[in-house]
C-alpha cells in the first residue's frame, strides 16, 4: 500500500538544524585545549547537542551553540571560558 | 569519558527551538539516547511540540505524534496495540508536561495505567505551564512565584509518582538530568518490562520560568537531589527503593540544607527566613517518611523470608 500524497505532505521529516539556533547566542564557550581531558561532561550535559568529543579535541559547533554557558560550568577542568560576542 | 559510555548517536538534533540551558532539552537527549531509534513518541501541547522547529523540519529524529492536550495516554494507548497487532514491538513513549500530566492528562494516564498498556509515560516536570507564560499547575512547589501565584503558591506540589504507585503500575520512578547514569539505568528497564504501563518522572529546570541564569541548569537539578527536595527513587511491582545519590541522603546531616537549592532561583526570591524553614519542614519530614516506608517494607521482606 502507498501512502497518499497527502500524508507524504503534511508529514515533517528530521532535519539537523531546524532553525540556525546561533544566532540567540550572547556568550561563546571557548575551550582551552591545554586544559581539556577529553572527559566528555560538557557532551553529555549540553542541551543543544553542539558539542563533539574525539581524540582531536572538542569541537563546538557555533552554528548551533545558544551560549548558555552549561558546559563552561560543568566542566571538572574549567577547560572552557565564556566569552562575550559583543 | 562521558562520550565512550553513553551512545553517540543523537535523536534531538542541533538546531531545535528550546531555550538556552532548557533542563527538558538534556533530559530528553538523554531518555531518547537511552530508548534508541525504534522509539515513538506521543506529545500534547507543551514546550516540547514547540522544540521540534517549524514545520515541516522537525528536531526529533524518531516519529512524533502530537496529540490533543487531555489525549495523550489514550493516543499511546492505541498505537501501542496497533504496533503490537501488527507485529513490530517499539517503545511507546509518552513525553508530557507537568500541566499536561497532573492536571489536564490525568484522566486518560489513569485509564491507560488501569488497562494496562505496555507504554511508558513521561512527565518532565518544569513545575508551571511554561509554554504559554508560566501560570501555575498542579506540580508547581509551594512558595513557588508563577504569573498566576505573583506572591507565591499557597498550595502544595501534587505526588504524581505516589498517584501512579496507588494505580499498581509495574514500574515507577524518577529522573534527573544531572544523573544521566540513573536515567539510562531505568529507562532500559522500563523499556524491558512488558505487560502495564511504566510511569516516569523528572524534575527539568527551567531558566525563565524558574528566574536563574540558563548555566545554573544542572547545578539545580543535582542540588534539587542533594538537599533531597527530588528524591531518587524507583518502585518496581511495589518495592521502592532509593536509588543513585539518594540512596545516601536517608540521615538529616548527609542532606545540604535547601536554602541552597532556593537561594539561586528568582521564583523563590521573595521567601522569608520562616517560610524556607516550613518548606525545610516538609522535606524532612518527606524523608522520615520514605524512612518508614523503607523500614516496612524491610520487616514484610524478612517476615517472607
Ligand atoms: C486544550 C488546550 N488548552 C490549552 C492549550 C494552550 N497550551 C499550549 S501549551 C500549554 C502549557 C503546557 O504546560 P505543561 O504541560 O506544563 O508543559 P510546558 O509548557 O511547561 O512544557 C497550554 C496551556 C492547548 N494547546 N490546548
Ligand atoms: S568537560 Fe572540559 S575537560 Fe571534559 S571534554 Fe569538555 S572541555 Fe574537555
Ligand atoms: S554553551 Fe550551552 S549550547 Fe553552547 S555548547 Fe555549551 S552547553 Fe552547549
Ligand atoms: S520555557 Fe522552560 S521548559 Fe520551555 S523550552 Fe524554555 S527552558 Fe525549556
Amino acid at each position: 500500500m502507498s501512502r497518499s500524497a497527502g500524508v507524504e505532505k503534511i508529514l515533517a521529516r528530521p532535519t539537523v538544524g531546524a532553525v540556525l539556533s546561533g544566532g540567540w547566542r550572547a556568550e561563546r564557550p571557548v575551550v582551552d585545549a591545554s586544559k581539556c581531558k577529553l572527559c566528555g561532561v560538557c557532551w553529555l550535559f549540553c542541551p543543544d547537542a553542539a558539542v563533539e568529543v574525539s581524540e582531536a579535541g572538542v569541537v563546538i559547533d557555533y552554528d548551533f551553540c545558544k551560549g548558555c554557558g552549561i558546559c563552561a560550568r560543568e566542566c571538572p577542568f574549567k577547560a572552557i571560558t565564556m566569552v562575550s560576542e559583543r | 569519558m562521558a562520550h565512550r559510555v553513553f551512545p553517540r548517536e543523537e535523536y534531538l538534533l542541533k538546531g531545535h527551538v528550546a531555550c538556552p540551558g532548557c533542563g527538558a532539552a538534556v533530559m530528553l537527549r538523554h531518555v531518547l539516547k537511552a530508548l534508541g531509534p525504534n522509539t515513538y513518541l506521543v506529545i500534547p501541547a507543551c514546550c516540547t511540540s514547540v522544540i521540534a522547529g517549524p514545520h515541516p523540519r522537525s528536531a526529533f529524529r524518531v516519529p512524533v505524534l502530537h496529540i490533543a492536550f487531555a489525549a495523550s495516554a489514550a493516543a499511546a494507548s492505541g498505537m501501542i496495540e496497533a504496533l503490537e497487532k501488527l507485529g513490530k514491538p517499539a517503545n511507546v513513549v509518552v513525553w508530557a508536561g507537568d500541566g499536561g500530566t497532573v492536571d489536564i492528562g490525568l484522566q486518560a494516564l489513569s485509564g491507560a495505567a488501569e488497562r494496562g498498556h505496555n507504554i511508558i509515560y513521561i512527565c518532565y516536570d518544569n513545575e508551571a505551564y511554561m509554554n504559554t507564560g508560566i501560570q501555575k499547575s498542579g506540580s508547581t512547589p509551594h512558595g513557588a512565584w508563577t504569573t498566576t501565584t505573583p506572591s507565591g503558591n499557597p498550595g502544595f506540589k501534587k505526588d504524581l509518582p505516589g498517584i501512579m504507585v496507588s494505580h499498581r503500575v509495574p514500574y515507577v520512578a524518577t529522573l534527573s538530568p544531572a544523573y544521566p547514569n540513573d536515567t539510562f539505568a531505568k529507562l532500559r528497564k522500563a523499556a524491558s518490562m512488558r505487560g502495564g504501563l511504566k510511569y516516569l518522572h523528572a524534575l527539568t529546570p527551567c531558566p525563565p520560568g524558574w528566574r536563574y541564569d540558563p548555566s545554573l541548569t544542572i547545578e539545580l537539578s543535582r542540588l534539587a537531589v542533594e538537599t533531597g527536595m527530588w528524591v531518587l527513587y524507583e518502585v518496581e511491582n511495589g518495592v521502592f527503593r532509593l536509588t543513585g545519590p539518594s540512596r545516601a541522603l536517608l540521615e538529616k546531616g548527609k542532606r545540604k540544607p535547601v536554602a541552597e537549592y532556593l537561594k539561586l532561583q528568582g521564583r523563590f526570591r521573595h521567601l522569608s527566613p520562616e517560610d524556607v524553614e516550613r518548606i525545610q519542614r516538609m522535606v524532612d519530614e518527606n524523608w522520615e517518611r520514605i524512612a518508614e516506608m523503607l523500614k516496612e517494607g524491610g520487616e514484610h521482606s524478612s517476615e517472607q523470608g
